[in-house]
């Protein structure tokens, strides 16, 4: 948030498009809010999202009132699809946790215009991902007492050595202290939106959010200092939250699951699938809103590099895992890896590879990260790669269980899947929503980046 | 300013408008010399400068989120420590009912949301915030102050306060404007 050191002489790449003053920044960004009319495009995308979000209203009452057994998983796979996706959806939240926070802590200038919809997108596919825990359970309004420690009539408490319980925790300090980061980011802009504000009732929900933020120089210093703080607290949360959602699996004693290799291999495949998201969503959203001044080519090549850097990472943990099945002699462990490849499953991991560790090798030439069709379609395979990554790990490690007279094949039924792409709806609807009702782009932050607000100290120097 | 006119309306300050934050921070640094405390600076971004130049004390939000952190960390580990051992204590094959180790992850995850939690709230409470009413909002183009414009305002509260003599010594700061705020 600071300014960067402009003194090492070095040539920054452009964070922001050269010729934009406090006001052509405001603005700008606050007129999509504001003024602008909503595009067909906008009424299309949020009619698509909104069609499906029934889709998965129409999955959860049938879920209630039927069961899980409308789902494809039973034993031997009784994880199936509602982990998959809880996995997919949280990872995906990681990028905007590393954005906003990880990469404010290393002075990353060109994190400020694509931060705001990166939280945004983390609370969104939070919110997706606790679904499918919660609905798993069958009987949600029950999951209380089994999840959460508070005194009930039964008496009970939670296992605390369990790593699921681990998991409540995890997931929900990550939506509580995302949402906390995101409305503090808020705060300023909902005054700015207040005082440009073109209708009462604009101004009296802004001003209302707003909470009276008046910009004086000591709130600024506490605000500085708890976003910071929070940046701080954020940085071992983010990591914690995929390394507990590791060790759900690999505190299992299941081959495949069981791998020290887990934590940071999970994490790394988070941010991997949560950067993919980000440019899927950005891509867009900068053509559409024409808003390339502020989300500049330099932040498209940066995100391509930590896809690379994340994809490498996640690379050899596929590595590692098959060099360990190998290397641990251990019977079950070297079928479940013979399995993985050469079994019932084998095309997912092959597809998963080949895009995992093939496909993002292409982020290497300069060529391509020029190329916004081409990433924009690289950004949604990755996703794809990702997903199926949860899929392998998951299915193909419980459908051959030790005992062979309990093998199965596991087959998702329609209801996995309207619940699958109905939250896909509920991430777009609530994205469609925000980028209407809330400024995409920080625009405090934004102000910071342009070449007057560097304090000059002539001035004083003359005193 | 030592000039000593009467009939001070009540009025809660002047406020001078900038249009960059260098002016600003050197505005504020003149007030400072000049004897000004009762001020306040109001930007739409945070400047760093202006903690030095109006000598704004040390925030002690910090302190609050350690504190914060720590409660966070004694009340998750007590929670387990007491769900476990006193009101649903499980022996499986003879272990320890307090397994501390396995109880980390959660007292972590409770450390960061005390914290969490503590700097948030710390930094609405501590603000004042939500505050409804403030006079500076009175200031007739104060609205931009959450866009572009910077604004020093030197409050009547403050013992050198002089309607013309503070007018005179903002208006030789060179600002756009220099208002009177209505309480």
């Amino acid at each position: 948030m600071a300014d960067a050191h402009a003194s090492d002489g070095r040539v920054r790449p452009l964070v922001i498009e050269p010729g934009h003053s406090f006001e052509s920044v405001t603005g700008s960004i606050s007129e999509i809010v504001l003024t602008q009319k909503p595009t067909k495009g906008w009424f299309l995308g949020l009619t698509i999202g909104f069609a499906l979000l029934m889709g998965l209203l129409l999955a959860i009452m049938n879920l209630l009132v039927t069961g899980i057994g409308i789902w494809g998983n039973n034993v031997p796979v009784g994880w199936a699809f509602d982990i998959i996706n809880f996995v997919w959806w949280i990872g995906i939240g990681h990028a905007g946790t590393l954005i906003s926070a990880i990469l404010l802590l290393f002075r990353q200038q060109w994190r400020t215009s694509i931060n705001r919809f990166a939280e945004a997108m983390t609370l969104f596919a939070v919110a997706c991902a606790a679904l499918f825990p919660l609905l798993h359970t069958g009987r949600p309004w029950l999951s209380a007492f089994w999840l959460f420690p508070y005194p009930n009539t039964m008496g009970l408490w939670p296992q605390f050595r369990s790593p699921l319980i681990w998991d409540v925790f995890a997931v929900s300090t990550y939506a509580t202290v995302s949402a906390m980061f995101w409305f503090v980011g808020l705060i300023p802009d909902l005054a700015t939106l207040r005082d440009r504000a073109t209708s009462p009732v604009q101004r009296t929900i802004y001003g209302a959010l707003a909470m009276g933020w008046r910009g004086s120089a000591m709130h600024w210093q506490r605000y500085e200092t708890a976003y910071l703080l929070l940046a701080g607290l954020s940085t071992p949360l983010v990591l914690s939250v995929h390394t507990v959602v590791s060790f759900d699996f690999s505190v299992s004693q299941l081959p495949g699951w069981h791998a020290t290799v887990f934590p940071p291999y999970f994490v790394a495949g988070a941010i991997y699938s949560g950067f993919a998201m980000v440019l899927t969503l950005a891509i867009p959203l900068r053509k559409f809103y024409k808003l390339t001044d502020f989300i500049t080519m330099h932040h498209i090549h940066n995100m391509a590099k930590v896809m690379l850097v994340t994809g490498l990472i996640v690379s050899y943990g596929y590595m590692n895992e098959a060099f360990f099945a190998w290397y641990s002699g251990n019977n079950f462990e070297q079928f479940m890896m013979k399995n993985r490849m050469f079994g019932p499953y084998g095309w997912a991991y092959w597809l998963l590879i080949s895009i995992n560790a093939g496909v993002v090798q292409l982020f290497w030439f300069r060529k391509v990260r020029d190329n916004i069709g081409l990433l924009f379609v690289l950004s949604i395979v990755v996703n794809i790669g990702m997903w199926l990554e949860r899929f392998v790990i998951i299915v193909t490690s419980l459908h051959r269980d030790f005992l062979p007279s309990s093998w199965a094949m596991y087959y998702p039924t329609r209801w996995d899947f309207t619940m699958y792409f109905g939250t896909i709806g509920l991430f777009v609807s609530l994205l469609f929503l925000f980028i209407r009702f809330l400024p995409m782009i920080s625009i405090f932050e934004m102000r910071t980046m342009v070449p007057e607000a560097k304090v000059h100290d002539e001035k004083l120097e003359a005193l | 300013m030592s000039a000593s006119t009467s009939s001070t309306p009540a009025i809660y300050g002047l406020t001078a408008e900038f249009v960059n934050p260098s002016e600003l921070v050197a505005a504020a640094n003149r007030a400072r010399i000049a004897g000004y405390r009762n001020m306040d600076a109001y930007s739409p971004m945070p400047i760093e400068e202006l903690n030095e130049a109006l000598a704004l004390p040390k925030t002690r939000l910090p302190r609050l989120v350690l504190a914060g952190g720590i409660a966070g960390t004694v009340l998750g580990m007590g929670l387990e420590y007491w769900a476990s051992t006193i009101a649903y204590p499980m022996n499986i094959g003879g272990r320890p009912e307090f397994t501390w180790p396995s109880f980390i992850p959660v007292a972590y995850e409770t450390t960061i949301l005390g914290a969490a939690l503590s700097a948030v709230v710390g930094m609405i409470v501590l603000n004042g915030l939500p505050q409804p009413y403030h006079p500076v909002f009175n200031a007739p183009r104060f609205h931009r102050a959450s866009q572009d414009r910077f604004f020093l305002c030197i409050e009547s509260a403050d013992p050198q306060f002089d309607r013309q003599g503070t007018e005179q010594f903002l208006k030789g700061l060179g600002p756009q404007e220099v208002t009177e705020v209505a309480w």
